[in-house]
């Protein structure tokens, strides 16, 4: 499975849940097979999709989903000791490991070759990390929404893209209609 | 009432209670108080891009967020400032300690210090500065702003708002 067949897999698991969604082809693709009002695109700024989501999942009470990629974990490498530290047992940290940068060339990352995001999360001191393959995520995040407990899941997939296109929606107009379901029932 | 306890009340008077650092030795204080005190929640960050992360999930998470930092970091942050903060309209006031000016004594610090409003108003970013200890009044306003506008405020505190304080 490449990541875009590791979204397809997951969008039922998301449904109605809050998930920040990493910059670039990942949001395209949650975009494309999974829109709903309750994702966050990141438009810009690669690297803090774990820390948008690790903030709101501390600011209130509903479950949140922050699916990232390797690349941009090892571009934002301390939000691990921040995750660690602060825990909140409705977050989960999706890291897609394809171990390349997908969006910019297929690049590889260091983490495609001796670095384990696996061992790196359990040296930071996050106390939940599960590796799994690419085939599995979406049983074990839905097990990780299910277990109230700060998970990181770490899911080995292949490199490769499909074609995508662009999230037509306004950065003011995502964020808005995001903050409505954050706020819907409380 | 030390200066220090006077910015947290202002933070407090309006309604921040989402506080992200990176330390400083002119902010230690203020630190301290935020990391003390129940009212805020305090989550250090390893580095201010991932601070203004937290602060604009905290924000979309219903509380009110600020990041206290020193001027150094806008060096590092002006992609994030422009990708995300300000392109999503969240605001965030950043408490900054403005190192580099008359009475610091690490020189290395003066090279960031000259360039800090060039870069604030490139980016279009208000920004005061705070060089007496009266000039702590104006938080409470400033606060207000950056709320209301839901945008990025900078406040520039140098080492003679500090050392006169003390």
């Amino acid at each position: 499975m490449i990541r875009s067949e590791v979204i397809k897999s997951i969008v039922p698991v998301l449904s109605g849940e809050l998930v920040v969604c990493n910059i670039g082809l990942p949001s395209q693709e949650m975009f494309m097979h999974g829109d709903q009002p309750s994702n966050f695109y990141m438009l810009g700024t690669m690297g803090l999709a774990s820390s948008i989501g690790l903030g709101l999942a501390l600011a209130q009470k509903k479950k949140v989903v922050a699916i990232d990629g390797d690349g941009s974990v090892l571009t934002n490498f301390g939000t691990l000791p921040t995750i660690a530290n602060n825990v909140a047992d409705n977050f989960i940290l999706l890291i897609i490991d394809n171990g390349s940068y997908g969006s910019t060339g297929d690049q590889p990352t260091y983490a495609g070759r001796k670095t384990s995001l696996t061992a790196v999360a359990k040296a930071c001191g996050c106390e939940t990390v599960i590796e799994c393959k690419a085939e599995d995520t979406a049983e074990v995040l839905r097990a990780a929404l299910k277990s109230n407990r700060m998970t990181v899941i770490v899911s080995k997939c292949k490199s490769g893209n499909v074609p995508v296109g662009v999230i037509e929606l306004d950065a003011p107009v995502i964020k808005h209609r995001f903050m409505e379901e954050v706020r819907r029932g409380r | 009432m030390s200066i220090s306890q006077k910015v947290a009340d202002a933070l407090i008077r309006n309604k921040v209670e989402f506080v992200t650092t990176v330390p400083c030795k002119q902010l230690a204080g203020v630190i301290e108080i935020v990391d003390q005190d129940k009212r805020f929640l305090h989550v250090p960050a390893n580095k201010e891009d991932e601070g203004m992360g937290l602060c604009a999930g905290a924000f979309m998470g219903g509380k009110r967020a600020c990041i206290i930092m020193q001027n150094t970091a806008i060096g590092v942050t002006i992609n994030t400032l422009v990708t995300l903060i300000q392109y999503y309209n969240i605001p965030l006031p950043m408490l900054i300690s403005y190192r580099g000016e008359v009475g610091e004594r690490v020189a290395c610090q003066t090279e960031m210090a000259v360039h800090t409003k060039a870069l604030l108003a490139q980016l279009n970013i208000p920004t005061y500065h705070f060089h007496k200890p009266d000039d702590v009044n104006e938080l409470d306003g400033i606060l207000n702003h950056a709320f209301m506008a839901k945008k990025p405020v900078a406040v520039l505190m140098d080492a003679a708002f500090w050392s006169a304080a003390r």
